[in-house]
């Protein structure tokens, strides 16, 4: 079974159809990624999934249940974790702390214990950092373990809003163009990151512009165009398409 | 039964006109800032404070209320330069705190130049009161309505038909598009808080007659005018003149039929019900935040 | 957040124990009890507008149905002072609750509306219910006693207010380095970014909003007790004002600003008494500058001059 079933998936801004009528499923374990024009709805897509909008009509379901609707933190404690293309970045914490946050849901979470210093709470804190430390350093930004966030790079904050999102466990990674704004370097290093993350065992839902990317991490590309489905397949097949080509290069008849 | 009902409508639409001009004076700096003027109505005050002291010096009364118009518009633009400009883009609450420092201002200097008494303007045109089926209707109250009337009339004609009002718009819709096609967004501001603070002054000086008036009058009524602000959905223009006619119907009704000591705390009550159910006020679009 | 953070409390805890023996006469002994007193709620509210970044234009409210439930219940019930105490902070942390579910949906100016009205509301109530309250005039509060003995000299209120302070100090330090004080920083930060790692926001407004008109409402009662009287205006929307002010010029999301903004706001009025029927003028003038000088507040603003943390 998917891991992921998308059914008729359909939202609706006053009179514009954003997303329209689109089904695709996601195998476990697996780099789905998204591809299409700007405005085609990549994004739109992922806010449908990861509960920040609500479908106008449509199924979602997660390993069969249905879940088209619910608020973003039921799908966190159901492992479904997420980067945002607009960096949202809690610029009032230390970068360390934005990866804490991440972590919320396996904490203990007791306002009185926690104004009253329960040693336990102390404890885990401190387990706490050790593991964010580790995440910022799986995802190359340990030079910036102590620093603010506020002073961070924009590559770097790419960054660190996947080691937010991996301090959640997952087992579903939605990453909205990671290497968005990023150099040559800098984007190879992304790269390399997502393979990783995917050989971890979670699986990765990818929107990205750069196709050298796509092409290289992906198992199955999914091709929107103005709200719709027009593709799906492996990389082999999307690049063969001919409707993917008329898409991206124009038709001349 | 008819008469009493009618008596309470003509007390609540007039005052109501007086809430709709500094609705929609929040309504107009709001748009052009984001900023909640809690100075509003400071600038209620002041109008009908000038206009008692011009009176008394012996001004004809046109003059004197044209005064009492201008010198409030004077002090908002003041309050723009000085305080809400140098502090683009700060908090809300920063942005709050500094208005409500302004309005301290402004009554702390009414008080020391007019004392703490409280003063009465004479009536427009006479006191011989209107009888409409058993209930009275005061002149003053027509001048009221007149004007407010006519007032909505002018804006609406200045934000439809006139360029200038069109580019107070389009700089409330999108700042960075309005001044990617040339508008002076500068001026607009300028001109949202002059406008403002006239259309306070001008509520103010209209209820006069009717309620008296004194250096501490602007807090309640300046509240209840972001009340009727927020009732028609914060930034709507027509939303606030109908928010501002039903918080003064609905206080006049509540004061007559239930009770009187609770008169202030009505508006109050009536917009916490209202953003419970209608978390945007009653004309209020729905907003979906991009991520 | 720094590892010396706790270096300030026992700074402050110095002060309070120094303080007693060195303050000239009982004019200031009064004064520092009503700063720390307006520390502990300004503590509170700092968590609720500097750290979660929610505005309340209307925690005198609170804070006077705390100071009404000491003085109402023992005169006209007999009830104990304590229980009194507890029973407003049981009715206004029931109250915050029940509003709170709605009022927390809403963002930014519709939210300062709806704190606004709360307020207001309550202080008209406590104005018009005179055969309780003795309405505009407002009125006595019997003497708290603690185990057996009266509290009533300056002294022994002292001990007891700064004790509740630096014990609000320390716990505040404590939540804002916690899983909850994170997740409620972070909604601040970005709400969207918090829903997606878990965090009920909702929940959390509605637990620290109840959590600081909690506050609001025992300083409420422990200030009638010490003044010995209560009028409506401890409650109206100038106080609420008053209390907003103090967070924003000591600063946001400080908790040692809360203390510095406090004191300073305390202390303005009667520096102010000699502006002979200038005090509003100036009193409106200063909040005006500093803000637009120190939009952050003046413990932020000096700890980035001197590059310290907070």
């Amino acid at each position: 079974m998917s891991m992921l079933e998308v059914k008729d998936l359909s939202i609706h801004f006053g009179g514009v159809k954003a997303v329209q009528n689109v089904t695709f499923s996601i195998d476990s374990g697996i780099v789905y990624s998204v591809i299409g024009p700007n405005g085609a709805g990549k994004t739109t897509l992922f806010n449908l999934i990861t509960g920040v909008y609500k479908p106008t009509t449509g199924e979602i379901r997660l390993d069969g249940e249905a879940i088209g609707g619910k608020s973003p933190n039921e799908l966190a404690t159901r492992g479904v974790a997420r980067t945002f293309q607009n960096l949202q970045i809690c610029m009032n914490m230390a970068a360390i702390e934005n990866v804490m946050v991440g972590a919320h849901l396996r904490l203990d979470r007791n306002l009185l214990k926690a104004a009253l210093r329960f040693p336990a709470l102390k404890r885990r804190d401190r387990e706490l950092r050790e593991e964010a430390a580790e995440l910022m350093r799986f995802v190359g930004l340990e030079k910036y373990v102590e620093t603010r966030a506020d002073a961070m790079s924009y590559g770097a904050l790419k960054r660190l809003e996947i080691a937010r999102a991996l301090a959640m466990k997952p087992r579903l990674i939605f990453l909205d163009e990671p290497a968005a704004g990023l150099n040559p370097k800098e984007t190879i290093e992304v790269d390399h990151l997502v393979r990783k993350i995917a050989e971890s065992g979670v699986t990765v839902v990818l929107v990205e512009h750069d196709m050298k990317m796509v092409m290289n991490l992906s198992d199955r590309i999914l091709v929107l165009n103005y709200g719709k489905k027009l593709a799906e397949g492996t990389g082999e097949e999307i690049r063969n398409n001919p409707d993917v080509i008329a898409a991206y290069l124009g038709t001349h008849d | 039964m008819l008469a009493q009902f009618l008596q309470f409508l003509f007390s609540g639409i007039t005052v109501g006109a007086t809430y709709a001009l500094a609705a929609l004076g929040f309504t107009l700096i709001y748009n052009a800032s984001n900023v909640i003027n809690f100075a509003q109505g400071e600038f209620i005050m002041l109008g009908g404070m000038l206009a008692v002291f011009f009176t008394q010096m012996g001004l004809p009364l046109p003059v004197a209320l044209m005064l009492a118009i201008l010198i409030p518009a004077i002090v908002g633009v003041l309050v723009e330069k000085l305080a809400i400009e140098p502090v683009k883009g700060a908090e809300t609450v920063t942005l709050i705190i500094i208005t409500i420092g302004a309005s301290l201002v402004i009554r702390g200097l009414t008080t020391v130049i007019f004392g703490k008494g409280t003063h009465s303007l004479p009536a427009f045109s006479g006191e011989a009161p209107i009888e409409i089926l058993g209930a009275t209707l005061m002149p003053q109250s027509l001048w009221v309505l007149g004007v407010t009337a006519l007032v909505v009339v002018a804006l609406w004609y200045f934000f439809n038909r006139t360029l200038q009002g069109k580019a107070m718009l389009a700089t409330s819709f999108n700042r960075l598009a309005a001044e990617l096609v040339g508008i002076n967004t500068g001026w607009v501001l300028f001109m949202s808080f002059a406008m403002s603070a006239a259309l306070g002054a001008l509520g103010g000086i209209l209820i006069t007659p009717i309620t008296l008036t004194s250096y501490d009058v602007g807090i309640m009524l300046g509240l209840k005018g972001f009340v009727a602000a927020v009732v028609g959905g914060l930034g709507n223009g027509l939303g606030a003149v109908v928010g501002g006619l039903l918080v003064g119907i609905l206080e006049a009704m509540g004061a007559g039929y239930i009770s009187s000591a609770y008169k202030d705390a009505i508006p109050f009550v009536l917009i916490l019900f209202i953003l419970f159910f209608m978390p945007r006020g009653l004309f209020g679009g729905k907003s979906t935040d991009r991520v | 957040m720094k590892k010396n953070a706790y270096f300030g409390l026992y700074i402050v805890i110095a002060i309070l124990i120094v303080l007693p023996f060195v303050l000239p006469n009982s004019f200031y002994m009064d004064l520092v009890i009503r700063m720390a007193i307006n520390a502990v709620i300004v503590l509170g509210l700092n968590l609720l507008i500097g750290f979660a970044g929610q505005i309340s234009l209307g925690h005198a409210g609170f804070l006077g149905i705390g100071a009404y439930a000491s003085a109402v219940l023992p005169t006209h019930f007999g009830w104990h002072p304590l229980l009194a105490m507890g029973a407003g902070a049981a009715v206004t942390g029931a109250l915050a609750a029940l509003v709170a579910r709605p009022i927390f949906k809403l963002k930014g100016h519709y939210l300062a509306m709806a704190t606004l009205g709360l307020g207001i509301i309550i202080n008209i109530a406590l104005r018009n219910e005179a055969q309780w309250t003795g309405g505009p005039d407002g009125m006595a509060v019997p003497a708290m006693g603690l185990f057996g003995f009266d509290l009533s000299s300056d002294k022994q209120w002292y001990w007891v207010v700064a004790l509740l302070l630096s014990v609000s100090v320390w716990a505040s330090l404590n939540l804002i380095d916690s899983p909850f004080g994170r997740a409620l920083r972070a909604l601040h930060g970005s709400e969207v970014a918090s829903q997606v790692v878990g965090v009920d926001v909702v929940r959390y407004k509605v637990a620290i909003f109840v959590m600081s008109a909690v506050f609001a409402s025992i300083m409420g009662s422990v200030t009638a007790h010490y003044v010995g009287f209560v009028s409506p205006n401890f409650a109206d929307f100038f106080h609420s004002i008053e209390l907003v002010t103090m967070v924003v010029i000591g600063g946001m999301a400080s908790v040692y600003g809360s203390l510095v903004g406090a004191v300073l706001l305390t202390a303005l009025p009667q520096a102010l008494a000699t502006f002979e029927g200038w005090e509003t003028v100036v009193f409106g003038a200063i909040l005006m500058l500093s803000m637009i000088f120190m939009p952050k507040g003046l413990v932020p603003t000096l700890a980035a001059k001197f590059g310290k943390g907070d």
